[in-house]
């Protein structure tokens, strides 16, 4: 007899029996009705139900599978780990959450615990940041999957009562000349994944008129089964429209797009991973995108926002209904009443669990006093944005849901948010690699050139430009730097008329580091985020941390997320940098294997005034050029060994403390008015940074290899190509010389070159002549296009 | 009239975008600018309470169908007449990007014969996809356009353009002589150049988009509904120019201010 029965009601219903199941009968039951959950888990929802003595319904057991799945509950970063250097009782807790305590930053206003972080901008303004993933929908739909990312992250930001102004991405991908043979079934080629994930983005952040201010575009192998999308949004707001107050008989208000059957399952589908069968399978999955809706749903926000008329907002992204409606009422520690039937539908035939749990795209939940209702529902009308009334919060702890006055689910709040805690054990250490030999280049401009040319390298101008960067007139400092547009490290914006203190956004991503060490990955992935922001002016930096790991179900993939948790912990209080947001995406797992380790580090400082916000392009002939920083023989995961097929060993490991010493000193002579010009040195190294400052500020660079610190005695290429971390180039004018280099006391700096008028690069070693190129010739390979297969 | 009692209405659509930084725009120059939804303005019918009407950019309604058809055949169902009255007026309407295209959809622009019940030109697809990057454009009128008449001739301004549907095209088999009915009637604006301020002659990256003729910006015959794809807003403050740090510091404004700036000055001389 099947447990599973159906209720005598004229729409679909059933109820559920779980009394003295065995595993193979909720096997079952969770099969039929596509569930995720696994067996403890099951097993506990089981034994709820027989301390309730009562049958679950379908309603009930697909909350419970939305509610536990990684996506939204987060097990691993909750969960108890069990090391070799012993337990860490939640990832999240443990390494980030901690770092607040101890750092105590009195500027960070909310972390952790909403839907975006909100820190200080002024005493009276905060700026609300959130970056997210969508990796599975974009493997399986890469337009759909990856704008309505950003349409995703984008109501985050909403969902905090902030008003959006300015989006970033970071996109991940394949080798764009990946060999069409060795695609295995249902992976998509990289080039069509590309393609269609940028013109996804485009098309979403273009529409609803937030610029796209800072990103990267990164390929690596293991991208190609594994696609990620990194999506993240800034807001503004003023601190006191920050409301959360939500009280019984507060009314339960649906804003924005019909729900359909779009999105069933997202979540579910994003916490396993990709096969196959996924593009069949879960197509369903993958939301659709409409970017108007969600950009009238904006404005009308930021009215009911100013004008304070709500009490709770949150957005509706993954699990749908079931989960922004059980988490607001858990979070204010009330119940909740739900009529189902209220919901505005796209397909009228829907039954209600897929009503509850869709994730159709462009829909907020607002918490409305009775006494404001009114006031609001008329403000969405004006904006011609749908708006419905689904219940009341109250005081019972429960979530009860009906549908066409049946009770359909009666959900205990309590035990849907406090399932048992995940236990796994990894004993799994780093590999050891082994170092390639490779022969020294005789000519190194040769190397240079290809190296500009790099996929990692060269130029992503075709797709910044697909982004509108200015929309809003706040850009001050924009991804590509003035008409050469070289690659800036970081963005400066100005969200406020009557203020020039501005912010600045970078991010930092290493993908090949994690493949020999993840604890080092995610200190460079850091460090690289901070030096970009430090690089354009920013100071009193937050960060946010982006996993994107594989099945963490495996020791080494868990080991791995446990060192690179570490490395931000450490890096974080070694750097005063709290963490203020997160998200991870774990899973990440493809017929072609894992993802490789990947840390998203986004960087968000202050600029106290944009005018003094710094560019990287070379300003002024005759100004001296600055290198601060030790360069080290570390070319493990470089650039410069990828150009001949090797990973290597010697992965960049960051001395935290001096490299924090020498950007704060730094930061002190950026504001005395001592730097013209200031890039970081990441992929590729030193000649590839020196190379775009030059080509950008279209003038000559004289560089002298025997005036570079570095930690021991090194060969030419590896001087010029080395990413040792902590490291940054900075054009100073001759009659600030003696004063910058007071202020720089105490960190490694040396004087190692100039600024010339005439269009050459040129790298010497005292007298000998290594690399002399016309800067023509350097940025004709920098600008080598992105699609041609090469 | 005085500089403040200038009204400016600026109308938005779903999708409309670039609203605020040309609000941020008309308000530094110290007249009134009101931000009023399409669906408030086809209620009250009030447009001759102001004394210019501005589309802004944006993606009004998506952009679905063509950009700005759908707000086109709105506002000439709800507001048709209106729109008719305002320009018969001579008063200033100006479509910046969308705006444009708006106006191009409602048959304001070209408007050879007053306005043409269907478009008379297009904004079509340009092969190079939606960009957006700084571009030159320079002010090649000879006066037909009054609201510029503060601009002076052949003067080059810089400015962004973000769009993915901007090339200005009239119908192939009339094409030379409705460029020289628009040279007779002096409504070609804003063209395209290149750097040392020498026309982009269709070349691609000074000429972004494969606009016939390097046009960027258009007016009807009588000179008081303008149109251009590139964005003077979003260059109206120094610290948006492409290399404001090569000078240490930006100036206080960018190239977009004096296209605002002469618009302003004319309303107040001429009404």
């Amino acid at each position: 007899m099947s447990r599973i029965v159906r209720s005598p009601h004229p729409f679909e219903h059933f109820t559920i029996d779980l009394l003295n199941a065995t595993d193979d009968d909720m096997r079952e039951v969770a099969e039929t009705l596509g569930l995720g959950l696994n067996f403890d888990e099951l097993r506990y929802i089981r034994d709820h139900y027989l301390i309730q003595e009562r049958k679950t319904t379908d309603i009930e057991l697909q909350t419970f599978d939305q509610t536990l799945s990684e996506h939204c509950s987060h097990k691993t970063f909750g969960g108890v780990i069990h090391t070799p250097e012993g337990t860490v009782n939640g990832l999240l807790k443990t390494y980030f959450r901690s770092l607040i305590d101890e750092l105590e930053p009195d500027w960070c206003y909310s972390v952790f615990e909403d839907n975006a972080g909100i820190v200080d901008l002024t005493d009276d303004v905060g700026i609300a940041i959130k970056v997210e993933t969508h990796n599975h929908p974009s493997a399986i739909e890469p337009f759909g999957g990856a704008a309505t990312g950003l349409g995703g992250v984008i109501r985050d930001v909403l969902g905090v009562w902030a008003n959006p102004i300015a989006c970033m991405d970071v996109l991940c991908f394949g080798p764009l000349d990946y060999d069409y043979s060795k695609l295995p079934e249902g992976v998509k080629h990289p080039r069509y994944i590309f393609s269609g994930v940028v013109d996804g983005i485009g098309s979403y952040g273009n529409s609803i008129g937030i610029p796209t201010v800072n990103g990267a575009t990164v390929f690596h192998e293991n991208y190609t089964g594994n696609v990620v999308v990194y999506a993240g949004c800034v807001g503004v707001l003023r601190k006191d429209q920050y409301i959360r107050n939500v009280k019984p008989g507060d009314n339960v208000l649906l804003v924005g797009g019909r729900t359909g059957r779009d999105g069933i399952h997202g979540v579910t589908f994003a916490s396993a991973e990709l096969t196959k069968e996924s593009e069949e399978v879960s197509r369903p999955a993958v939301q659709i995108a409409n970017p108007i809706e969600e950009e009238k749903i904006k404005r009308a926000i930021k009215v009911v926002s100013e004008r304070r008329l709500g009490s709770g907002i949150t957005d509706i992204g993954g699990g749908g209904l079931s989960c922004g409606v059980c988490e607001t009422a858990d979070s204010y520690g009330l119940g909740v009443e739900v009529h189902i039937d209220r919901v505005p539908l796209k397909a009228t035939d829907m039954a209600p669990w897929e009503i509850w749990i869709s994730e159709s795209q462009e829909r907020m939940l607002l918490a409305v006093p009775s006494e404001n209702l009114d006031e609001v529902l008329q403000i969405f009308e004006d904006e011609q944005v749908e708006s419905t009334v689904l219940g009341q919060y109250n005081s019972t702890g429960e979530a009860i849901l009906y549908h066409h006055g049946v009770k359909v689910a009666q959900l205990d709040l309590e035990a849907l948010f406090n399932p048992p805690k995940l236990e796994r054990s990894t004993s799994w250490k780093p590999p050891i690699r082994v170092e390639p030999e490779i022969p020294e280049p005789e000519d190194l401009g040769a190397v240079l050139l290809k190296l500009l040319a790099a996929y990692n390298i060269v130029s992503k101008e075709k797709v910044v430009r697909r982004y509108d960067q200015e929309v809003k007139g706040q850009t001050v400092v924009k991804p590509l730097q003035g008409w050469k547009a070289g690659p800036n490290n970081g963005a400066v914006l100005k969200p406020l008329d009557d203020s020039w203190k501005g912010i600045a956004i970078s991010s930092g991503i290493n993908p090949r580091y994690g493949q020999i060490n993840p604890y080092w990955m995610a200190a460079a992935a850091i460090d690289e985020a901070v030096r970009n922001n430090v690089a354009v002016g920013g100071r009193r930096i937050s960060l946010l941390d982006n996993f994107t790991w594989g099945n963490p179900e495996y020791e080494d993939r868990l080991g791995g997320l446990v060192y690179a948790c570490r490395a931000c912990y450490d890096v974080g209080k070694a750097y005063g940098t709290p963490f203020v947001s997160g998200k991870d995406s774990l899973y990440n797992e493809s017929p072609l294997g894992p993802v490789t380790p990947t840390l998203l580090i986004t960087a968000l400082g202050i600029v106290p005034d944009i005018r003094k916000a710094v560019t990287m392009d070379l300003k002024e002939a005759g100004n001296f050029v600055y290198l601060i920083g030790e360069t080290k023989p570390e070319l493990g995961g470089s650039e410069y060994y990828h150009l001949h097929g090797q990973l290597g060993a010697s992965v960049p490991k960051l001395d935290a403390d001096r490299s924090i010493a020498a950007y704060r000193r730094l930061t002190e002579a950026m504001d005395a008015g001592y730097v013209r010009a200031c890039h970081d040195l990441s992929e590729g190294g030193l000649a590839v940074s020196a190379a775009e400052m030059a080509f950008t500020g279209d003038l000559g660079m004289d560089l002298d290899l025997s005036c570079v610190p570095t930690s021991e005695e090194m060969r030419d290429d590896f001087i010029l190509f080395s990413e040792s971390c902590g490291r940054l180039l900075v054009e100073v004018t001759p009659g600030h010389k003696d004063a910058f280099e007071t202020v720089m006391t105490g960190s490694t700096i040396a004087k190692v070159g100039e600024v010339k008028g005439e269009a050459m690069f040129t790298v010497r070693k005292g007298g000998a002549i290594l690399v002399e190129l016309p800067l023509e010739e350097l940025i004709g390979a920098w600008k080598t296009p992105l699609e041609v297969p090469r | 009239m005085k500089r403040e009692d200038i009204k400016v209405l600026l109308m938005r659509a779903p999708g409309t975008n670039c609203d605020l930084e040309t609000v941020r725009a008309f308000r530094d120059l110290g007249v009134q600018a009101d931000l009023v939804h399409v669906q408030k303005v086809f209620r009250d019918k009030n447009l001759l309470d102001y004394d210019i009407i501005v589309l802004p950019g944006g993606f009004s309604y998506g952009d679905y169908v063509r950009s700005g058809a759908i707000q086109a055949k709105e506002m000439e169902y709800r507001i048709g007449k209106e729109m008719v009255e305002f320009v018969d007026t001579g008063r200033p309407v100006i479509g910046i990007c969308n705006g444009f295209q708006v106006l191009v959809e409602t048959g304001f622009l070209p408007g050879f014969e007053g306005r043409s019940q269907y478009p008379e030109a297009a904004l079509a697809n340009s092969s190079h996809g939606y960009q957006n990057r700084w571009i030159r454009m320079k002010n090649v009128g000879k006066g037909n356009c009054t609201m510029l008449g503060h601009v002076p001739e052949d003067h080059v301004i810089s400015c962004p353009i973000a769009h993915g549907e901007g090339r200005f095209i009239l119908p192939s088999e009339r094409r030379e002589k409705l460029l020289q009915r628009l040279y007779d009637n002096d409504q070609i604006v804003w063209r395209y150049v290149k750097a040392d301020g020498s026309f982009a002659d269709g070349e691609w990256w000074d000429n972004p988009n494969g606009a016939f003729h390097d046009i960027a910006g258009i007016c009807n015959p009588e000179g008081n509904v303008l149109g251009l794809m590139p964005h003077p807003e979003r260059a109206y403050y120094g610290y948006l120019m492409p290399e404001w740090t090569k000078a240490g510091a930006p100036e206080k404004y960018g190239d977009g201010r004096i296209f605002f700036d002469s618009i302003v000055k004319y309303i107040e001389s001429k009404f």
